[in-house]
């Protein structure tokens, strides 16, 4: 192991004398005060180490004591990852003592002396992979697979797998055999290093599901597909976090990991007060069972941030290969490249665009791509789909963070200032964002398999109407109510009623907060049996009192059970007021707009 | 006299910029504290032999070959009950004519409160100004600046919210604060006879700008004392941060640092998250609430101070000049409070919220109107 000192200080850089080889972005330990503080290096110039410290510098002195550890950032894979909070390097932060995070604390990420009921799945004599599945354990109601470990090279002989019966963690589970016949016992537990992708499956598939998310402005309008990549950037106070949450609260993911990553520490509060409350729809078990999250708070050490998201992705990949649906959220990205960008800056680099580090578009490139919906070795399939907030400066989205990643990411939902002021929640502007999955010929045509024939073309004709209400609002407020055809108003308000039903949602409802998809259909194909009838009306003030009654409609029919008698009745009432606007013949030709 | 016996004093200064001083030295440790020619000063940048001093009184006058004293330790406070009704500076030194501070030192700017350990904040702070507690109400635990240009009586806003609001301790953090303001607060203490429940550290206009650095993690040191150790209910007020943002472009700059939007270090969010996030909300009841003023350049929050503010905070009270009032007003549209949802309706009138979303409305659409009548649109 090679040791070093302490050559030199500035905040959370350490430059260190090393006495032997180093690699790039090994984990090595500064003794101080008899504490060993981790830092990770991150460049190498002759026998001077820059490494990044992942707590605070303050008491570390010139001539220290280093050790070199030779591992990369690594996190613990095993079972007993799930309902845990853990800090940016997988300590877990409930087993921590005192009310204050003691420098250079570690606990560890997942209990050693817990029993977990095993079942094997594979038998002796079978010939298996880095990443093939041996046997399973129950974690909370997840079956956890334990699986070949995954920096395994070649083909292996499984010479005996352990009976079922109750193990721990450590016990071994498996033994397996090499080509070049060497023994390797395998335990429920291995570690990965999370800067690499644990890239352990047979083939990477394009997305072509849909991932239900329960919101309708994404799921009916800008659809996420199960493996997909989608951003949400906008400035403070759009409700990006609550966005977030509520993805998380409804989505029918297996797993959810979260990785707070340099936000408020009220926010992790929240959800760590509110989630274990929660039921899971989708299972009906606690919410919590199947959420993990890694919170690296704005006030925690700045190097941890950018290991925290990786961490949460190394997780997210671990659950997948599995055959898992596992959605990663990252709140906030931003937060992230401002680390690379304060470390770039102390390393003296010749800076890219704000200052921030110039290979920050790939960095991100990397990270999203880490998403996907995979085929096993064994067949099955497993999915990580990604979705990141981006805190832009200045709420300007001419800015390296939200461009980078606007190349990458493939669903696009863009937070409006406006719609925020107007309590239009949730504030997502929904022509701005897109999913460039409603293109993918694999999406169109599992839609009108599943969903109903013709989906993504409905969708879209959702879109015209709503711009075209947008425009008829435009020439109304330049030339005034009464200046323009009675038909603009009709846009405008039909525009307004999949505003107000299908667009918005309180997340604060039990039942608005979450719409399946079957009920999703059910509502854009009314909201469109309105948005493709003519109507007829004598003056303009008629047309808002007539569409106001049926968006207090279609929102009481919102905040009903789908199908309950008191939606039937909301229902009912709705289509006989739309009987009550008939068109004649007559009227209807003279109506071409 | 900081020296003590048996100190080492370097005199060898080998590089002197407006706020810094490089020095040869060995031993010392990052962010410790040290004296140039009494002066007090910290250390920004340890190399092998070499460190770099920020200088917070500012460099004039120093000469190459001054007296370099190192402490051993970085800023520290002394805390006690007796910081109670107190006047101090960046260091914690009195510049009330009282004694020196006595208690226990702690280091200033000290960790993080494990997010598991924290608890909900969940009571109700009222300040009794209306368009605080209607429309944007504060709750202990909760971190919220005043967005004001200014040309706006903001301090004069802070004052009254700090007398109005039911706190055990009251902390001022001011920065470059002018000294008729700091005379303003110091009157409108006394004259309410609450002197023994306020500690004041203060940075006037007057005093070197880079002292002000230290200030926000005085307060903040004190604050965590009555809060933590006391179990009581702080309001931290903080005026001006645009200021100690200014300080903090300034250290960067002297510092070679590649500034990044605005001019400002590219650690802005990191150091204005640390500050902001020492308010809490603890399990055992004490809290520490901070409000703090951030002054904009004709109402810009694009500006990277602003901008990285709003980002920390639970919102922002917007300071406006209603000209169809002549009085300023706390903006209803574009002020926020994040920690609202915890307390209305729920520590406040049951029908809190529906109140509250009515007259918003009420106040939008007579904005409308108003737009329109000036457009030349009847009103209907």
């Amino acid at each position: 192991m090679t040791k070093g000192k302490v050559a030199g200080v500035v905040s959370n850089l350490i430059t260190i004398e090393a006495e032997g080889p180093v690699t790039q972005n090994e984990i090595c330990l500064i003794l101080s005060e008899g504490k060993r503080l981790k830092a990770e290096v991150i460049k190498v110039k002759e026998n001077i180490a820059s490494a990044q410290l992942f707590e605070s510098s303050r008491t570390i002195k010139i001539g220290s004591e280093v050790e070199f550890t030779g591992r990369m950032l690594e996190v613990e894979l095993g079972p007993g990852i799930l309902s845990k909070r853990y800090d940016g390097l997988q300590s877990d932060l409930s087993k921590m003592g005192g009310m204050i995070i003691d420098m250079g604390e570690v606990t560890a990420p997942v209990v050693e002396d817990k029993l977990y009921t095993f079942k094997p799945l594979a038998k002796a004599g079978d010939r298996v992979k880095a990443g093939d599945w041996l046997g399973s354990v129950q974690e909370n109601w997840v079956d956890h697979k334990i699986m070949a470990p995954f920096n395994l090279e070649g083909e292996y002989k499984v010479v005996s797998v352990a009976e079922p019966g109750q193990y721990k963690i450590t016990d071994v589970m498996a033994t397996l055999l090499s080509e070049d016949k060497e023994k390797l016992p395998v335990t429920m537990r291995q570690r990965w290093p999370v800067k690499l992708a644990i890239n352990r499956f047979d083939n990477k598939l394009r997305p072509y599901n849909i991932l239900q998310t329960g919101l309708r402005v994404i799921d009916t309008f800008n659809p996420i597909a199960e493996g997909g990549t989608g951003y949400i950037p906008g400035p403070f106070g759009t409700g990006k976090t609550v966005l977030q949450q509520a993805i998380a609260k409804n989505s029918q993911a297996d797993i959810v990991i979260i990785a707070a990553c340099g936000e408020r520490a009220n926010e992790v509060v929240e959800i760590f007060t509110e989630f274990p409350q929660l039921t899971d729809a989708t299972t009906g078990r606690k919410l919590d069972e199947k959420i993990t999250i890694i919170c690296n708070t704005s006030n925690m050490p700045v190097a941890a941030r950018e290991a925290s998201v990786y961490v949460g992705m190394t997780l997210a990949e671990y659950y997948r290969n599995m055959g898992l649906k596992v959605l990663m959220l990252a709140d906030s990205t931003s937060r992230w490249a401002q680390a690379l960008r304060e470390m770039s800056n102390r390393m003296e680099e010749l800076p890219g665009p704000d200052a921030f580090p110039v290979e920050l578009p790939a960095t991100i490139a990397n990270f999203y791509s880490r998403a996907g919906l995979v085929v096993l070795n064994n067949g099955q399939t497993g999915s990580v789909t990604f979705i990141g907030t981006v805190s832009p400066a200045g709420g300007n989205f001419k800015e390296p963070v939200t461009e980078s990643t606007s190349k990458v990411a493939r669903c696009f939902y863009a937070l409006s200032q406006k719609r925020a002021d107007a309590k239009r929640y949730p504030a997502i502007d929904s022509l701005a964002s897109y999913s460039k999955y409603l293109d993918y010929p694999e999406f169109i045509t599992d839609a009108d398999a599943n969903i109903q024939s013709g989906w993504t073309q409905l969708v879209k004709r959702a879109k015209d109407l709503v711009r075209t209400g947008i425009e008829a609002k435009d020439q109304i407020n330049i030339l005034g109510d009464d200046a323009v055809p009675i038909a603009y108003h009709i846009g405008f308000w039909k525009s307004e009623v999949i505003d107000f039903a299908l667009i918005q949602q309180d997340s604060f409802d039990d039942v608005d907060m979450n719409t399946p998809l079957e009920r999703q259909k059910y509502m854009l194909n009314k909201v469109m049996e309105i948005g493709d009838k003519n109507f007829t009306f004598s003056d303009f003030e008629e047309v808002g009192t007539y569409f106001k009654k049926l968006i207090n409609l279609l929102k009481q029919m919102n905040y009903s059970a789908f199908k309950s008698p008191g939606f039937e009745k909301y229902e009912n009432e709705l289509d006989q007021v739309l009987l009550s606007n008939q068109v004649t013949m007559q009227e209807e030709n003279s109506q071409v707009v | 006299m900081k020296t003590k016996a048996f100190q080492r004093i370097y005199t060898k200064i080998s590089k002197i910029t407006k706020a810094t001083c490089e020095i040869k030295a060995s031993g010392v440790r990052y962010g410790e504290l040290a004296w140039v020619n009494d002066r007090p000063a910290q250390a920004i940048s340890v190399t092998n032999d070499s460190v770099t001093l920020q200088v917070f009184a500012g460099t004039e006058g120093i000469a190459s070959k001054s007296e370099v004293v190192f402490s051993g330790m970085p800023p520290t406070l002394n805390v006690s009950d007796l910081l109670a009704g107190r006047f101090l500076d960046g260091y914690g030194d009195p510049i009330d004519g009282g004694p020196k501070l006595v208690g226990e030192k702690r280091l200033i700017n000290g960790p993080a409160v494990n997010p598991v350990k924290r608890a909900k904040p969940s009571t109700l702070l009222a300040t009794g100004i209306a368009g605080i507690d209607l429309n944007n109400t504060l709750v202990t635990g909760q971190k919220i600046p005043f967005f004001a240009d200014p040309d706006q009586p903001y301090n004069q806003v802070l004052a009254e919210v700090a007398m109005r609001a039911e706190a055990d301790k009251i902390i001022l953090g001011g920065m470059g604060l002018s000294n008729d303001d700091y005379l303003f607060f110091k009157n409108t203490f006394a004259n309410a006879g609450v002197l023994d429940k306020i500690v004041s550290f203060i940075n006037t206009s007057e005093d070197p700008p880079l002292e002000r650095l230290l200030i926000p993690d005085m307060a903040c040191t004190a604050a965590e004392y009555f809060a933590n150790d006391q179990q009581q209910n702080v309001l931290v007020l903080l005026t001006d941060m645009t200021l100690y943002a200014d300080a903090l472009a300034i250290v960067a700059n002297k510092m070679d640092q590649i500034p990044s939007k605005d001019s400002m270090p590219g650690s802005l969010y990191s150091d204005l998250a640390s500050i902001y996030e020492k308010s809490i909300q603890f399990v055992h009841g004490g809290s520490i609430t901070i409000i703090a003023v951030t002054t904009l350049n004709e109402g810009d929050i694009t500006h990277a101070i602003p901008d990285n503010t709003g980002y920390i905070t639970e919102g922002q009270l917007f300071l406006k000049h209603d000209t169809d009032i002549g009085k300023v007003i706390v903006d209803p549209f574009r002020s926020l409070s994040r920690l609202k949802q915890n307390v209305i309706g729920k520590k406040t009138r049951e029908d809190h919220p529906q109140v509250m979303n009515a007259l918003i409305r009420l106040y939008a659409d007579s904005v409308e109107a108003n737009t329109n009548r000036e457009n030349w649109f009847d009103l209907n």
